[in-house]
């Protein structure tokens, strides 16, 4: 079965979820990878999203974090203070996923501005829940497609901790939770080298070479000794996705005729 | 508390100056209230508000605001606010003074303004650039255990507007569904406003939890039919995820985003 970088990535991701996870939830492709899991491998995860809703079980992928359909799926919705509070800081998370306009190789992530603070070249939204996630989740999972400029060596604003920019910050700093221990990309998984905390590549996908991902990062991305290849997408997973894919459109789309 | 038309609440609660919150996490967003305050060319607000969503992105591009508190300013799902980006990029149609935080800090924020506490403390910021650019975010150390955690001030808005779904005949306000901060942000507010679907006798069976805020907390109530289009109210009318959708294109452009101001919201005629 054929199948795009795309479907790889959230597949990849998606098997990194266990039934014994209580994942925090973005929107966008981390929703899409953890509804994944849940329909597949993980039908007893817990999913949360920061609009308040607990164990929610959508049938189709929001487009907000907030959309109808994660409420009245959910087992309970709770006030936006209590998620963070009680929920997130309370540290009955387990995984959360982060993505940003740009990583570094420790797992930081920048999703506030391209070039100075002051005056921006662009103005990207902020931290949201983010910079509280990265911290307060027991471990994190970056989802990113992967390139030169979102790749990068520096970080023009550090939104939200990964390994700091000496790999050793969150020790430094106190921190108990893990922070970043994946990094999935259209090419590649990368995870934090047991040292020094930098994202090596530790498994290609398929049809993925050294070339390529060399290309598309800006540090001198290194290698794990035993690199693996992803085990490609089986058919039951892109049914799966597709699925769920093509119920988000036609539920999203349909509104467009009503209004 | 008084029932109001939504024209004579904007016009007695929301001055030139001001700070206003209109919250509603993604649901039950006051769009009606936004545009009356458009419509009555309120000037120099402060904005507050986790997610700036539309309903900032159109206010900052009638540039009817001095300064922006907040905390994740996207269209969710689809990209960026680019009317917001307009003004802290370009400095058009004026410039943006931006406060910025963490949904956390936004949240904690709120809830001690409820509170009435001077401040917020929580375990957050820790690793971040953010407080090297908002000098509002300090940190404290905790007595007892001698765990540094962020501070920041309160958040007390001059008003709080919010959209609900139901008043009853005494004004008291019922919201259900995703509920976000509007209950903190009422309570934290000099002075709040609640835009409702519809007023009804009295709420009837309903759970002994509910989310109610009781008259004597609010100072003014006023109808609103779908005052929360194009975000939804929750057992009345579902998100209109296709107007998000093609807000993208319409914002994009500082022509295309006026035209449709002037179409949409400038002409609507104001109920009185």
């Amino acid at each position: 079965m054929n199948y795009s970088s795309l479907e790889m990535m959230t597949v990849a991701a998606a098997r990194a979820l266990s039934n014994d996870d209580v994942c925090f939830v973005g929107i966008g492709l981390p929703s899409a990878a953890c509804n994944l899991a849940r329909l597949t491998h993980a039908p007893r995860i817990n999913l949360i999203y920061e609009s308040g809703t607990l164990q929610t079980r959508p049938e189709i992928l929001p487009l907000s974090i907030g959309d109808g359909e994660l409420c009245e799926t959910a087992l309970t919705t709770v006030p936006v203070p209590e998620i963070f509070r009680y929920w997130l800081q309370g540290g009955r998370i387990t995984v959360g996923f982060l993505g940003g306009a740009q990583v570094d190789r420790f797992g930081n992530l920048n999703s506030t501005v391209i070039g100075s603070y002051a005056n921006p070249k662009v103005r990207l939204p902020g931290s949201g829940g983010a910079t509280e996630i990265a911290t307060g989740c027991g471990q994190v999972f970056i989802v990113m497609k992967q390139g030169k400029r979102s790749f990068v060596r520096q970080l023009d604003f550090l939104t939200s901790l990964g390994h700091g920019r000496t790999g050793r910050e969150r020790r430094d700093l106190g921190i108990r939770s893990k922070g970043p221990t994946l990094l999935v990309t259209d090419l590649c998984i990368m995870r934090p080298d047991p040292e020094t905390n930098e994202m090596t590549v530790a498994s290609m996908h398929p049809g993925a070479t050294r070339e390529q991902i060399k290309e598309n990062t800006a540090w001198d991305v290194r290698f794990a000794d035993a690199v693996e290849e992803t085990a490609p997408p089986t058919p039951h997973e892109l049914e799966v996705l597709r699925g769920l894919h093509a119920r988000t459109a036609r539920a999203h789309g349909s509104a467009a005729g009503d209004s | 508390m008084e029932f109001l038309s939504i024209h004579d609440a904007v016009a007695r609660f929301v001055q030139d100056g001001s700070s206003v919150a209109l919250e509603g996490f993604t649901h039950l967003i006051p769009f009606a209230a936004a545009h009356e305050i458009v419509r009555q060319g309120r000037r120099d607000l402060t904005l507050i508000r986790m997610t700036p969503d539309l309903i900032y992105d159109q206010m900052i591009g009638m540039g009817i605001a001095r300064r922006l508190v907040f905390s994740w300013g996207g269209n969710p799902g689809v990209g960026s606010l680019h009317r917001l980006r307009d003004a802290v990029e370009r400095g058009w149609p004026q410039p943006l003074e931006v406060v910025e935080h963490s949904h956390a800090a936004m949240a904690n924020a709120y809830e001690a303004g409820a509170a009435g506490m001077p401040c917020a403390f929580f375990r957050g910021y820790r690793g971040s650039d953010l407080p090297s650019v908002n000098p509002l975010i300090r940190f404290v150390t905790c007595p007892f255990t001698g765990e540094e955690l962020a501070c920041i001030p309160a958040l007390r808005p001059d008003v709080t507007i919010i959209h609900a779904q139901k008043a009853d005949r005494e004004g008291n306000v019922l919201i259900e569904g995703i509920v976000g901060v509007q209950k903190e942000a009422v309570l934290a507010a000099r002075h709040a406003v609640v835009t409702v679907e519809e007023i009804v006798g009295d709420f009837g069976p309903r759970s002994a939890n509910a989310v109610i805020l009781p008259s004597w907390s609010l100072q003014a109530i006023a109808l609103a039919p779908g005052g929360a289009r194009p975000s939804y109210a929750h057992g009345y009318y579902r998100r209109d995820n296709a107007f998000y959708i093609a807000w993208d294109e319409i914002a994009r452009e500082r022509e295309s985003f006026r035209a449709w101001m002037e179409e949409n919201v400038l002409r609507e005629r104001v109920l009185r």
